[in-house]
């Protein structure tokens, strides 16, 4: 069990324990305070509640096994998870993803990042006493949900991104559906920042709390909406554009306050950011096409070619038992997650089970500088600064 | 330096050999990634070098990662994901220590950031850094025995 020495005799301070189990730590996060007071002295967390060894897990399935696993890690982002980690075996094998599917990725996952941003103001705002977003946000989220639902027959563990691809063609009924989510959706943004932006307690416990200068940020490896409310207009979409995000039109916003405010800031612009984005999808995305690459012995082929034909079926066969083999090397791959830098780095040996999978996971990182925003603060601003790194602990432990 | 503002790859394997012709063991270029392979003395050197090289300027550590190659020595392959924000570019510094001698110099005067990375691949590989200041384990509790994600060590764990 972690502990920390703490002075003794006159000047003794107190250490309390917050977690792994605390409505705000967003999950099992322990974070060891030694306080003076309500002032925070130090902060040590301590991490690895929510390991369950996915990153070994990968290594005993084969690359396409290894989808489901990835949607477990960040699970507000699931969808960002499996479009990493596709990216990176796409890379290995050197296939090209088709546009149609590029478009529709792009698609799903500002669908998801929008989600995600929810559920991080829904429970941010509940955390500084704010209960009725909390609802609002998540009753947005629900629609979300429904649309990934009609796609992938999943809410929230799609797995929808496969190698390649996509799983499944977009059902019948997919546009009306979402465009009816993009109509509805700025007018709700709006009301969020109606409740929030100007409120004197909103901007009382947000503004000045939590402040980092933009050096501090980088040496310590922050990335995301983080480092952009500190001026850093770093955005993988823009500086490393995969997935067709090159041929979108989007803003990536910044603020230069550095605290929680500005983190809020920049994340309810995200959202009108990727509202604007799944519009552009929209229309690009043709009723016709193809979901996936055409890559015999590794796509497996459509099911209608596999019952009458015998190259079909055997490809199928031997996919389906054996895997397919990149040949042996390592990729890096490195996408925008709503959290900031996601990355997944495959070694392969030329065998059909990966040889190490490493998700670079951007909770993990940002999570580091949070003792250095703390350290000096208050209890309450404690609980600010956990919710403005916006942590997720899948993905921080995997 | 305006010459390598947008500099290739290329130009920064040149960069580096120009500064220390031993730090670049060997350059990898594969699937349009680049990836220097530095050996473990210098490897302080040369990432304090790629941050600080106003050509170069890869200010961000992004990743630090381990890849086991039991039962190929130099076991332990370490991999460091670096990327320059201003220049919008990334590169790969890899270096490898043996099973017996599994130590390398941590990159925490360099990157703080390096602190938490390289705490995990201690805590899943066994993989020490002289010079961390907290090196203990991270995600496994304490009491745990033994490095999970080494090859060797069975993937439904031992009792």
């Amino acid at each position: 069990m972690t502990t920390i020495e703490t002075a003794i005799g006159t000047a003794k301070t107190m250490v309390l324990n917050m977690g792994p189990q605390h409505p705000s730590t967003h999950g099992v996060l322990r974070v060891l305070l030694e306080l003076d007071g309500e002032n925070v002295l130090r902060a040590v967390p301590d991490l690895g509640y929510l390991h369950t060894g996915i990153e070994k897990s990968c290594e005993d399935k084969t690359y396409s096994q290894a989808i489901t696993l990835t949607d477990r890690m960040d699970y507000l982002n699931p969808l960002g998870n499996n479009l990493v980690y596709c990216l990176a075996v796409e890379k290995l094998l050197g296939l090209e993803v088709p546009k149609r599917a590029q478009y529709i990725r792009v698609m799903m996952v500002e669908l998801q990042r929008i989600s995600s941003h929810l559920v991080w103001l829904g429970t941010h705002a509940l955390d500084m006493g704010a209960m009725s977003v909390m609802l609002y946000c998540f009753r947005e989220r629900e629609e979300i949900l429904k649309i990934f639902e009609r796609f992938a027959g999943q809410r929230m563990m799609t797995s929808y991104i496969r190698i390649g691809g996509l799983a499944l063609q977009p059902p019948a009924g997919w546009r009306e559906q979402v465009k009816r989510f993009l109509d509805m959706m700025p007018a709700r943004v709006d009301d969020y920042e109606a409740l929030l932006t100007e409120n004197r307690i909103w901007q009382g416990r947000l503004k000045g709390v939590g402040y980092l200068q933009p050096e501090v940020l980088i040496a310590y490896g922050t990335t995301g909406p983080g480092l952009r409310a500190a001026g850093v207009a770093f955005d993988n979409r823009k500086a490393f554009p995969y997935s067709s995000y090159e041929e979108f039109a989007f803003e990536v916003p910044t603020r230069t306050e550095s605290d929680c405010y500005a983190r809020y800031l920049v994340r309810v612009a995200e959202i009108r950011e990727s509202i604007k984005i799944v519009r552009q999808a929209m229309e690009k995305i043709t009723d016709e096409g193809p979901i996936k690459a055409d890559a015999p012995g590794i796509i497996p082929p459509q099911r209608e070619k596999m019952k009458t034909e015998m190259e079909a079926l055997i490809y199928h066969f031997k996919i389906f038992t054996e895997g397919f083999s990149p040949p042996p090397g390592e990729a890096f791959v490195a996408v925008e997650s709503p959290r900031g830098e996601l990355g997944c780095f495959i070694a392969s040996d030329g065998s059909p089970k990966p040889l190490r999978v490493h998700f670079r996971s951007p909770s993990f990182v940002n999570l580091q500088a949070l003792p250095k925003m703390v350290e000096g603060q208050l209890i309450a601003d404690t609980v600010a600064c956990i919710g403005t790194i916006d942590i997720v602990l899948g993905e921080v432990d995997r | 330096m305006t010459q390598l503002a947008n500099a290739g790859a290329g130009a920064v394997v040149e960069q580096l050999r120009n500064w220390n012709a031993q730090a670049v063991a060997q350059a990898v270029d594969y699937r349009g990634e680049t990836t220097i392979v530095v050996p473990r003395e210098l490897l302080r050197a040369t990432a304090q070098r790629c941050k600080e090289d106003p050509a170069l300027n890869f200010n961000l550590l992004s990743d630090a990662t381990c890849v086991d190659r039991f039962p190929v020595e130099p076991r332990f392959e370490l991999n460091y994901h670096l990327v320059s924000i201003p220049r919008s570019a990334r590169i790969r510094l890899r270096t490898s220590v043996s099973a017996e001698h599994p130590v390398v110099d941590s990159l925490c005067p360099v990157w703080p950031g390096a602190n938490w990375l390289e705490r995990e691949i201690f805590d899943l590989f066994g993989v020490r850094f002289a010079g961390h200041p907290d090196l203990r384990r991270i995600l496994l509790p304490e009491e745990f025995e033994g490095a999970p994600l080494r090859r060797d060590f069975p993937v439904e764990g031992k009792r």
